[in-house]
């Protein structure tokens, strides 16, 4: 689950990490009060307008502005509140900005210059274990950096038994290049991101960039966090967070029927059982000259509610052309799959796409049958290669 | 004639009186396997399915002596069983609980990697299965015919499908293995496939990834300095975006080098017979046997 850089910010203050003070607001009057408030509180001058939307790179989009002052606020609130946001990481049409963070200005002069560093955190797969990935570069796009100059990043790998050692954050902080009471202030700042990646049980935590404030202090000007799913039973609070406005309002729906769904932008809809089955449907489609329109997975026990679900939920895809049903019943009798298929298509009237249904495993004589004599204008396989062909010859029409 | 388990394998069920553990239990009792037991705690000393039911693994290894176990607990718990399992000196451990937290991963691995004589396989995986010997997983038995063919998967219903093909080919299967769909799982493809090369009664392996990681690209470069039989692979999720989770918690494109397009181009260049279409797995195993 993907937070917002104020849930994130609110998590990293628990574990003690100094972030900068920061309001939300959703309207550009709120964002006058809120910057009005943190001067009150804080004595900061400026502050920076950020973005709230679930997608990295808002600085190059326009979605992140400094304010001098409260006209200034008003108006890069007001640009920024209701904005299609275009980053990298999102698509064309971008995201809609919903609200936005008033945010405590860092960047103050002082005794030192301000310095960005780059830290985040995440389990390398291969080496089933954390890893802290930390670069001098930072306030760039780090995976520049690791191409243009890879001697800058490095990692630290994490011995899940023993945690974090204080020796770990001392190199990192020393190849950071820091002395003195920089130094001393990164050491705990390392720890405490760490605490909050195991305790959060986080999957990754990316904070870009780490400031060296003028006066010394180590701060999270920003703050990338994603939870593991798996573990959000354990996080309750945490769960209740997540923003639906975020997500694809089908894929919501999907979830509420037990269906993992992604929504493409194909035109041949399937519905299948197994990830990786559902992938390679989705690669069938391509070879077969379609796009597929979805990823779509019933899980190990479809039954013809879940049959019924899948179906309304492609059939809103106004760019279905035809959808295919692949399913390898093992433990779920495809007969059932079958019954379960037609009762669907009889309860729901009006489907104008032909279908194509591929029932293999248990029974999958009798589910053929079943389609076959069903009087619908169903197409039946058992062969994934006959499969693929009536997708191709429907496609065709 | 196969690897990691056959008709002498001791089988425990972990989560062994619940309703998974029930059913699937009775399912590999009737294929044949040789389920000596289970275990649910505080249930010690009943019996179920007409077998034994502990409340530790350690009593039920010493009282049956079980070397293997397959482990269906919740998700919350089932990192806590790979380590009871992995302590009680199990030697092939099988996890098939889907949704356990990264991090209780993280540790269980780390622990299970501390026993050198243990494997784990999984977790959210279908299982291992020896035709005609021991069927340690959820897979449905009748699919699988005894024979030379071995079959690495991270995916469960993929799996069925290259097994039915195999079969469909006049083949059949020395031993599949479910290497899971997780970002972490106790057995890699590289390791699986080692296994099954060398295995003498193993002709040709079968090799199915996916998008995500490296754990494919491990393999093939293992298989190009050290292969001797020949290797057929597939990685679904060609048409996949970049950055969406695809259903297992594991497939998710994260940079270039774990596309699809990327993992299968460093298979070909490896020497391995790549198929794009997941139709054609079972012929081209069939083709590259006659070579």
């Amino acid at each position: 689950m993907n937070l917002h850089e104020y849930q994130a910010k609110e998590l990293f203050s628990r574990y003690g990490i100094s972030v900068p003070h920061g309001k939300l607001a959703y309207t550009p009057d709120e964002a006058v009060s809120a910057m009005e408030q943190l001067q009150a509180e804080t004595g900061t001058n400026w502050v920076v307008v950020k973005a709230q939307v679930h997608a990295g790179g808002r600085g190059k989009g326009g979605g992140v502005k400094l304010a001098k002052n409260t006209t200034e606020v008003r108006e890069k609130a007001g640009a920024i509140l209701g904005m299609h946001l275009i980053t990298p990481q999102t698509s064309a049409e971008g995201k809609l900005v919903r609200k936005v963070l008033i945010a405590e200005d860092m960047y103050v002069p002082g005794p030192s210059e301000p310095k960005e560093y780059y830290l985040s955190i995440l389990t390398d797969r291969a080496k089933g274990c954390n890893v802290i990935i930390y670069s001098t570069e930072g306030g760039m796009d780090i995976e520049h950096v690791a191409e243009v100059t890879p001697h800058l990043v490095h990692k630290e790998w994490i011995d899940p038994t023993v945690g974090l050692q204080a020796f770990q954050a001392r190199r990192i902080a020393t190849n950071l290049g820091l002395s003195g009471e920089v130094y001393k202030n990164m050491l705990p700042f390392i720890a405490q991101v760490y605490q909050a990646f195991v305790g959060e049980d986080a999957s990754l935590i990316e904070i870009n960039p780490v400031l060296k404030t003028s006066d010394n202090r180590i701060v999270a000007v920003d703050g990338k966090m994603t939870i593991d799913n798996s573990a959000l039973y354990r996080h309750k609070e945490v769960a209740t967070w997540r923003d639906f406005d975020e997500e694809d309002p089908t894929e919501v729906e999907a979830g509420n029927f037990n269906l993992n769904y992604v929504n493409l932008d194909g035109n041949v809809g399937c519905m299948v059982n197994g990830a990786g089955l559902a992938m390679a449907t989705m690669d069938i489609i391509k070879l077969a000259g379609g796009s597929p329109a979805n990823f779509l997975d019933v899980g190990g026990k479809a039954s013809a509610e879940t049959v019924e679900a899948a179906f309304r939920i492609i059939l809103k895809d106004p760019s279905v052309k035809a959808i295919l049903i692949n399913i390898f019943g093992g433990i779920v009798r495809c007969d059932r799959i079958a019954n379960g298929v037609v009762e669907a298509y009889k309860k729901l009237g009006n489907i104008n796409v032909p279908i194509i249904v591929r029932l293999q495993g248990t029974n999958a004589e009798l589910a053929k049958q079943i389609i076959d004599e069903s009087g619908l204008q169903v197409h039946s396989a058992i062969l994934l290669k006959e499969a693929a062909e009536k997708v191709a010859q429907v496609l065709a029409q | 004639m196969s690897v990691l388990v056959n008709k002498h394998s001791r089988v425990i069920v972990q989560g062994f009186t619940g309703n998974e553990g029930t059913f699937h239990a009775s399912q590999m009792i009737e294929y044949g396997t040789k389920v000596v037991g289970g275990i649910t705690p505080g249930k010690g000393g009943t019996t179920h399915l007409d077998r034994p039911v502990f409340d530790t693994v350690q009593q039920a290894v010493q009282q049956t002596g079980a070397n293997v176990s397959i482990i269906f607990v919740p998700p919350a718990f089932a990192a806590d069983a790979i380590m009871e399992a992995a302590d009680a000196g199990i030697g092939v451990i099988v996890c098939i609980t889907e949704g356990i937290p990264v991090q209780d991963m993280v540790k269980a691995k780390t622990y299970v990697l501390r026993h050198p004589s243990c494997r784990l396989i999984g977790p959210n995986c279908p299982g291992i299965i020896t035709p005609g010997e021991a069927k340690i997983g959820i897979m449905p038995g009748f699919i699988h015919r005894p024979g030379t063919i071995g079959i690495v998967s991270r995916s469960g219903t993929l799996t069925y499908e290259a097994v039915d093909q195999v079969t469909k080919a006049g083949l059949g299967q020395s031993t599949c293995i479910g290497i899971g769909g997780d970002p972490i799982v106790g057995t890699t493809t590289k390791e699986a496939v080692q296994l099954l090369m060398e295995d003498p009664d193993t002709e040709g392996i079968i090799m199915i990834g996916e998008i995500g990681g490296s754990m494919e690209a491990d393999a093939a470069y293992w298989v190009k300095e050290y292969g001797t039989k020949p290797v057929v692979g597939f990685i679904a999720g060609q048409t996949a975006p970049a950055g969406r989770t695809m259903g297992h918690a594991g497939a998710i494109v994260g940079g270039t080098e774990d596309t699809a397009a990327a993992k299968m181009e460093i298979m070909r260049q490896c020497g391995i017979h790549v198929v794009d279409s997941p139709a054609f797995i079972g012929v081209t195993m069939l083709n590259a046997l006659k070579k």
